[in-house]
């Protein structure tokens, strides 16, 4: 039943009904939106103004950030970078979390119990402490710089994390289900693609967006693992350092730049948001 | 739940083994070895048993960033924590309003950290930035480059910007699966605000807010991009948290040796305390299911 | 305790409702006397616990009016209504004792303690949970949790009414007809008025002094069980109410003449000439088959359902069902059927039409 419809009690006093949800709302989301407005607007602003004085909202609004970031190359391939392994990413965690959270969910087996957690000690580990090892594996084996190495990297914290999420998703399937299916002569793959996946599909969905979430947002190993061919967008903005000092309009622009694919990808799971944040665990 | 026993299950498993064995068990082990021994570089190391582990111990640096460490883990989940039940206890129930409102919320959860840290640098700028330079005008003596207090509430506001929103969208989520009936029983029953919220809706947020405490208080105790951005760790060693001060050891001076020790000591803090909110939180799962 | 009057009462969920579809409660008039028993019965989606929300002050009618006694509630919140509620599914408070959920409603109040105290022993007892009063309500099964929302409705004795929506689906049969005989004696013993939603109609006809049936947002018939059973005010209350419901067959009706398919059925009474759909409606128990009189039907089964045998026939198209008793005999010379005119009930658009003497 929506709120609306819920009888209020009648105000004794003659007080205009203030909505204090309502305020409470707005002031929160204010205060969530006021430093990302404050990056989109410097980011329209020329260094000269940005600089020269102080302005709620660019007097001569300029595109020439954004310009300098999408014409050139070692700019935008750090967005390319970003993407290709943070897709590669996602999709390896999703991939081989399927089948574990599979067992776990459904399966008793030696250490199970213990093989679970020492999964969720991985989602722990400080990535600080990765860093360094990390550095000397991929180098040692040849994946330094490579997209790989970031994405193989980000399986740390993703996969446990996957395994977690997908494993409270497929708790809540009932078991006769998988039961029927086996007496109707599926075999286990044929099962667990044509009607096991459709049926946990919003789990597989939030499981993908917090595995492009954490490493989108991820940035000390992506740095650490990659010099020039793979390197982040995160970590080329560093590069706004120069000589001449900060190029204030550019850093800005190129921190609108990242907000976006979080910002898209958002809007698609939109209904799915509150869900999928309880883990599959409501 | 009963589940059969069923050991081939390991096979289900094993891809998740052998790729977090490659990702996590190879670099833990190298860093086990470096905590043991010591070197005059040329990659030539000596036994140095638990020589390193003993200095890190009488650190005094260690043990301020630890101090700083904790008390930044406990002030952002003493604010966050309440004002995230507080949002969500606010937030529209269904319609329009709740789809702006988890969309906002969300944005500031899927910004590279790196970029959260830069936001809030510029904006707490006394010359270019709306607080900063709001402060100031208000006659406020706002520096966070220079003052350490400064710092550490920027680095809090930062913190509580970036994920009280987390906390939020959890508890909304156990809210949403309150059944209407329940607060109508409870008007009928007479019961005040209070004893809602006591009563119905946290016991009902009770498991999602533990996955939020444990999620907040691990990834706070990680807690490096952001803060080093804004203020480098610095002034002094003022922000200076456990894995700055790590990296800083490792990255930045090539103390392998000790920085091992320091990160084997580190990811044993973090495991023992994240052991005791999971064997709580599963012992609520059990008496909750 | 108090007499409810509804005034005028109706209710949509959209803002601005147009046509009669929009509206979940149509406009009605109508007064819940002080101390009785009211079942309110109808199909899923007929408006009953809309009705009933609108009762409890859960829900703000879009027009009309709400009375207690003669004090205007329409507007007034839930807690000032002083109502009980039990819901459809089990609403306890988890992680409190039994003890503390039965108390609940009064500490609320703010009651005296040693009240309270004896007030939880008589519901304890009365719900068979004495036993299992310290023990924490998480982990109960749905029936225990469900008897103690009745427990916790039925703690207070000084309410206006309590309100029962569907209250026991979740609970097994035979603890079900146990608990509806213990919310009857209850009704005896302090004369709560009680309404009681629900889709069942052994439910509502056995708990019930007087049963108010809905369909489709509109109260049809409001009467004792006898009456909804003998002279069904509207065509589907026949339908709804026995087993198997009331034959309702088209027909032209003349003075005490009715002919269906051109075939003739006596009337007791008679009737001026009608217009729109004219049909007759015929209790299956009030219908006999015969070898030589009435009308001719095909027999197409016997159901034998133990205490009577039911005889599914059919007259051109329309299917005529006929309770036969256990011992009487179905001979293949029985081809025709007989209604007793008595019993017959003549319907112009869905309402019944009242006969003159003939």
């Amino acid at each position: 039943m929506p709120d609306a419809t819920i009888a209020q009690p009648r105000r004794s006093l003659a007080l205009p009904r203030v909505n204090t949800s309502a305020v409470v709302m707005t002031l929160y989301l204010l205060f969530l939106m006021l430093p990302i407005y404050w990056l989109v607007n410097m980011s329209l602003k020329t260094n000269s103004e940005i600089l020269g004085g102080f302005s709620l909202w660019p007097q001569e609004p300029t595109l020439r950030n954004y310009r300098v970031i999408l014409t050139d190359a070692s700019w935008y391939m750090g967005y390319v970078n970003s993407l290709i392994y943070v897709c590669m990413n996602t999709v390896l965690s999703v991939v081989v979390a399927l089948p574990a959270a599979y067992a776990f969910s459904r399966y008793r087996f030696m250490g199970d119990k213990h093989l679970f957690f020492w999964l969720l000690t991985n989602r722990m580990a400080p990535p600080a402490v990765f860093a360094l090892p990390f550095f000397q594996l991929y180098s040692s084996v040849g994946l330094f710089d490579t997209h790989i190495a970031v994405a193989l990297a980000h399986c740390l914290f993703n996969v446990p994390l996957a395994v977690w999420i997908l494993e409270g998703f497929m708790r809540g399937v009932p078991k006769e289900i998988d039961e029927t299916a086996y007496i109707d002569g599926y075999s286990f793959p044929r099962f667990f693609v044509k009607i096991f996946m459709p049926l946990i599909a919003s789990g597989i969905g939030v499981a993908a967006f917090f595995c492009f979430m954490f490493s989108w947002v991820e940035l000390l190993l992506s740095r650490t693992l990659t010099s020039v061919n793979a390197k982040p967008i995160a970590a080329t903005m560093t590069r706004t350092v120069s000589a001449s000092g900060l190029d204030w309009g550019v850093l800005a622009a190129a921190g609108v730049l990242t907000i976006v694919p979080g910002a898209l990808v958002i809007y698609f799971v939109r209904n799915y948001i509150a869900k999928g944040f309880a883990l599959g665990r409501v | 739940m009963d589940k059969p026993t069923n050991h081939k299950a390991w096979f289900l498993v094993l891809p998740v083994l052998v790729l977090v064995a490659f990702s996590a068990v190879i670099p833990l082990m190298t860093v086990v070895n470096y905590s043991v021994q010591d070197t005059f570089g040329n990659n030539r190391f000596f036994w140095a048993g638990l020589e390193w582990f003993e200095e890190m111990l009488r650190s005094e640096r260690m043990w301020n960033a630890l101090g700083r460490q904790l008390i930044f883990s406990a002030t952002i989940l003493a604010i966050e924590v309440p004002l995230g039940i507080f949002v969500a206890l606010n937030m529209p129930k269904r319609g329009v309003w709740a789809s702006v409102c988890l969309v906002l919320m969300s944005l500031p959860l899927l910004i590279p950290f790196n970029v959260v840290g830069t936001i809030w640098q510029i904006f707490g700028r006394v010359d270019i930035g709306l607080l900063g330079y709001t402060l100031d005008r208000l006659g406020i003596n706002y520096n966070y480059t220079q003052n350490a207090v400064d710092a550490w509430i920027t680095v809090i506001v930062m913190d509580v910007w970036h994920w009280t929103s987390l906390v939020a969208l959890l508890c909304y989520a156990g809210l949403q699966s309150i059944p209407d009936a329940y607060y109508q029983a409870a008007k009928i029953d007479q019961a005040s605000r209070w004893k809602v919220f006591r009563y119905i809706e946290l016991p009902k947020m009770a498991g999602v807010l533990m996955i939020a405490v444990l999620l907040r208080f691990m990834d706070s105790f990680m807690i490096y991009t952001e803060p080093f951005v804004v203020t480098g760790g610095g002034p002094g060693n003022a922000t200076t948290f456990l894995s700055i001060n790590l990296v800083k050891m490792a990255l930045g001076q090539f103390d392998l040796g000790p920085a091992a020790a320091f990160s084997i000591m580190y990811f044993l803090v973090i495991l023992l305390i994240s052991w005791v909110f999971y064997t709580v939180m599963t012992n609520l799962d059990r008496k909750g299911g | 305790m108090a007499r409810i009057t509804l005034d005028k009462l109706a209710h949509s969920y959209l803002p601005a409702p147009k046509s009669d579809a929009d509206w979940a409660l149509k406009e009605m008039t109508h007064v819940w006397e002080d101390g009785a028993a009211y079942a309110l019965l109808g199909p899923s989606g007929c408006g009953k616990s809309t009705l009933l929300n609108i009762i409890s002050g859960l829900l703000a009618p879009s027009q009309g009016r709400i009375l207690f006694d003669d004090a205007d509630m329409t507007h007034a919140p839930t807690t000032a209504r002083n109502i009980a509620q039990v819901f459809q599914f089990p609403v306890v408070y988890d992680t409190m004792s039994v003890r503390d959920n039965l108390a609940f409603p009064l500490r609320n109040r703010g009651r005296d303690p040693a009240y309270i105290a004896e007030r939880v022993q008589a519901i304890a007892r009365m719900i068979g949970m004495e036993d299992q009063l310290d023990r924490k309500a998480r982990g109960l099964t749905a029936d225990a949790k469900q008897k103690i929302s009745l427990g916790r409705g039925m703690v207070r004795r000084d309410v206006n009414a309590i309100l029962f929506d569907e209250p026991l689906t979740v609970i097994d049969p035979h603890m079900k007809w146990e608990l509806r005989t213990q919310l009857k004696s209850l009704h005896r013993e302090f004369g709560h008025t009680m309404i009681y939603v629900t889709h069942d109609q052994t439910e509502a006809l056995t708990f019930a002094d007087r049963v108010v049936v809905m369909h489709d947002g509109r109260v049809v018939q409001i009467g004792t069980p006898e009456e909804l059973f003998e002279t069904p005010e509207h065509t589907f209350v026949g339908y709804f109410i026995g087993s198997p419901g009331m034959n309702v067959l088209p027909a032209r009706v003349e003075g005490t003449r009715a002919y269906i398919e051109g075939a003739e059925v006596e009337l007791a009474h008679g009737y001026p000439a009608l217009s729109g759909k004219v049909e007759i409606g015929v209790r299956p128990e009030f219908a006999r088959l015969s070898a030589t009189e009435g009308l001719p039907v095909r027999i197409r089964r016997v159901e034998d359902v133990g205490r009577h045998k039911i005889v599914r026939a059919e007259f051109f198209s329309h299917e005529i069902n006929i309770i036969a008793r256990e011992e009487d005999r179905i001979g293949a010379d029985q081809t025709r059927v007989r209604f007793d005119p008595d019993r017959v009930n003549v319907y112009a658009d869905d309402w019944r039409v009242s006969g003159e003497a003939a």
